[in-house]
């Protein structure tokens, strides 16, 4: 059935064990699920990783090509990010271009390693104002059991993190790792009743009125956030989030490290 | 495959493999061709007098008429409301199957989306359209309580021979337990005991392929929740 | 098939640039159940391929207009993840793989029992993330074995290989390069119940007796892959292992 509706029954239990700050899967609010990571996976990439989030998943790869820089940036390389929810992640997602959710999916990774300035872009020119290294970072949805935000940024970190410049492929000298400055990583919470939780999986994300990732640099400062949902958050919980993206993102670096 | 261990771990098919090559009919999913009964799903192969089937292990629930079912509402029309009971198609439930006068249009008064409800499958035509009941003993809305999906190919084994299996776990947990055949189950108690009886059936769900499953959920039962003197019999008569 | 380079693809003593034979497949690995959510997968290695299919359904058939009232329909969809080849391949789908989507998809139809389930649809996915010539092959195999893991009532596994002519020898299973460079290339699948075939293409030039040898190469190869096929989904419910296998 494409369209899931939650059964009253399960919503209940849900909210009933968070009134005691317990979850479904045994988790405390804070707490995020078990991080599975394989880097290069993929040898026709030029970078790649398979992560899994408790049982979300996710693949990400990297496409290194030379190609023209933009007019207002000719000393600078290019970073793209795109993502697709592919249907065979999940029984609702359809097939057909990027929907909105894919779009936004796609962007708050994207900004995160962009702000963060994760990869030194002034090191992918090749000739100025002529030839620069484009950088294409594919994320695709495998299976999706909530909070793709935080599963897609750590596949993406780790493929770019894990990326092979292809010099010798196109005759522009040697192969060398992709110039990596920081880790950029989101931390992701959504609101359920007036409880804010981390890393929620796919009922959670399905009862919550708001969510709200936020990504952090290796100093603990924040690059970039995003609120989503049609819930709104309070100065109170947004400053309670922004803690926790600082925390729990030192630990999800220390993992992937 | 070692023959001598059959009945133990029992013999596993997959679709096209010949179940039988010496005369024996078809059962249930199996078909004939050349002579010889092949399997037309993954399963475990049953022999019943003459015939040769396979017991799937896995596959969508087909509704048969009289089948007892849960299901959540999904959408509600003027006359009616759709029904998720987990087979392909929902099976619309039709104001004239209630056990309430439902004015045209008043539909979602009585039933709203994500209610849970306990049907009775009525009929399924030969284009497979069903249709359910709330109009019988026991049907009704269920509210409060814990929903449990399995497989619906793993009931049997949730209920046991002759009910041994469901009504231990009813005896041992305390808890209100109705399983629709469906694969959907419901369970009402005490917190900690609701959470035992959900992991017993996941338990069950997990290990149907394996023997002496009552003992072994009996003994689970036990080390989660510690027994009195009111359920000391051996399990199954 | 460009046909022509001074590329030397199969030796004097008949071994080709992987080592192989002339009748050799490639090494093939193959799991069943490897996704949660869908209600039948499995993962597929053949050579440097890689291949994820998943199956849904049977379910409500959308769009609603392709509903059947007599039978379930089979509906493929192929796709190759933007790195899986060596130049970055535009995201969604083009036309080779529209038409890749439509073969397997009436290859599927032909072994599932689709008149159990009236208007309903049964929607296998593949996903290649990695590609070296025999994708489609690759993709069906992973597809059926999907099918039956999702407990769908079919004849018959269907298994799927190509052979081809390269260095005008006859090969099985040609690689990349014996693909870009070779002169001909004819994927093949069958019911191995019967060896009636469900899928076939062909391109390239061969004779008669050039074509007879390639698909008696490839029918033998397929009972191969069909004995892994049937190996991964037992092996699935041999061991109480859990979900996920990597």
């Amino acid at each position: 059935m494409s369209s899931e509706i939650m059964s009253e029954i399960k919503r209940d239990h849900i909210m009933k064990l968070l009134a005691d700050g317990k979850r479904q899967d045994g988790r405390g609010v804070t707490d995020t699920r078990k991080l599975e990571v394989e880097v290069n996976c993929i040898e026709s990439a030029d970078g790649s990783a398979r992560i899994k989030l408790g049982k979300t998943e996710v693949i990400a790869g990297v496409k290194i090509i030379p190609g023209t820089p933009f007019g207002d940036t000719p000393t600078s390389g290019v970073l793209t990010t795109g993502a697709e929810l592919i249907p065979m992640a999940h029984p609702t997602f359809e097939s057909g271009p990027p929907g909105e959710d894919a779009i936004e999916l796609a962007r708050v990774v994207d900004r995160g390693i962009r702000e963060s300035g994760m990869v030194d872009v002034e090191a992918l020119c090749i000739t100025p104002g002529e030839e620069v290294w484009m950088c294409f970072v594919d994320i695709y949805a495998l299976n999706y059991d909530g909070n793709l935000f935080d599963a897609a940024n750590i596949a993406t970190v780790c493929a770019l993190k894990s990326a092979t410049i292809p010099g010798e492929q196109y005759g522009k000298g040697e192969n060398k790792p992709l110039p990596i400055t920081c880790l950029p990583i989101s931390v992701t919470e959504v609101k359920v009743g007036n409880t804010l939780i981390v890393d929620p999986d796919y009922d959670e994300e399905q009862i919550s009125s708001a969510r709200l990732t936020v990504t952090t640099d290796d100093n603990g400062n924040f690059r970039a956030m995003q609120k989503g949902g049609r819930g709104s958050i309070t100065l109170d919980e947004l400053s309670l989030c922004l803690d926790r993206a600082v925390e729990i993102g030192a630990e999800i670096r220390k993992i992937i490290g | 495959m070692e023959r001598r261990n059959a009945r133990q771990t029992r013999e596993i098919v997959v679709p096209g493999d010949v179940l039988d090559g010496t005369g024996m009919k078809p059962g249930e999913n199996a078909y004939l061709s050349d002579g010889k009964v092949r399997a037309s799903v993954m399963g475990v192969r049953n022999v019943f007098q003459n015939t040769v089937g396979v017991i799937p292990l896995k596959g969508c629930y087909m509704p048969t008429s009289g089948d007892t079912v849960i299901g959540v509402i999904v959408d509600i029309g003027p006359s009616n409301w759709l029904v998720d009971i987990g087979a392909p198609y929902p099976a619309p439930l039709h104001v004239n199957e209630v056990p309430w006068k439902v004015e045209f249009g008043d539909t979602s008064r009585y039933l709203g989306m994500g209610n849970v409800v306990l049907l009775k499958v009525l009929s399924v035509d030969e284009s497979k359209k069903i249709q359910v009941t709330m109009k019988d003993s026991g049907l009704r809305k269920i509210e409060g309580g814990r929903l449990v999906k399995i497989s619906h190919s793993k009931v049997s084994r949730v209920i046991g021979k002759s009910g041994s299996m469901i009504s231990m776990l009813k005896n041992m947990t305390d808890c209100r337990i109705t399983v629709g055949q469906n694969g959907m189950i419901w369970i009402d108690g005490d917190d900690e005991n609701a959470d035992v009886a959900v992991q017993a059936i996941k338990m069950i769900e997990e290990k149907a392929q394996s023997g002496n499953l009552t003992d072994k959920v009996k003994e689970f039962i036990e080390s989660k929740l510690p027994q009195s003197e009111e359920y000391d019999d051996e399990g199954d008569e | 098939m460009s046909g022509h380079t001074d590329m030397v693809l199969v030796d004097e003593n008949g071994m080709r640039i992987d080592g192989r034979t002339a009748e050799e497949h490639r090494h093939i690995k193959i799991e069943a159940g490897v996704l949660e959510n869908a209600d039948g997968s499995a993962y597929v290695e053949i050579g440097k391929n890689k291949v994820l299919a998943a199956v849904y359904g049977p379910r409500e058939c959308h769009p609603r207009h392709l509903q059947n009232p007599q039978k379930a329909i089979v509906q493929c969809k192929y796709n190759m993840q933007a790195f899986s080849v060596s130049d970055r391949k535009r995201p969604g789908p083009d036309r080779r793989s529209i038409e890749i989507s439509k073969i397997i998809s009436e290859a599927l139809e032909k072994v599932v029992l689709t008149e159990l389930y009236p208007r309903a649809s049964i929607d296998v996915y593949i996903e290649i993330l990695q590609a070296n010539a025999g994708t489609r092959c690759a993709g069906l195999t992973a597809a059926s074995v999907a099918l039956a893991d999702a407990g769908i009532p079919m004849r018959d596994i269907v298994p799927a290989i190509a052979a081809g002519k390269a260095d005008g020898h006859v090969l099985l299973d040609l690689n990349k390069e014996e693909d870009n460079y070779g002169q001909a290339d004819v994927p093949i699948a069958i019911m191995p119940s019967t060896d009636e075939i469900v899928l076939l293409q062909m391109d390239g030039n061969m004779t008669r007796e050039e074509f007879d040898h390639a698909i008696e190469l490839a029918v033998n190869a397929c009972h191969e892959v069909h004995d892994l096929q049937v190996d991964a989904l037992k092996r699935r419910y041999s061991k109480p292992a859990k979900e996920g296998s990597e």
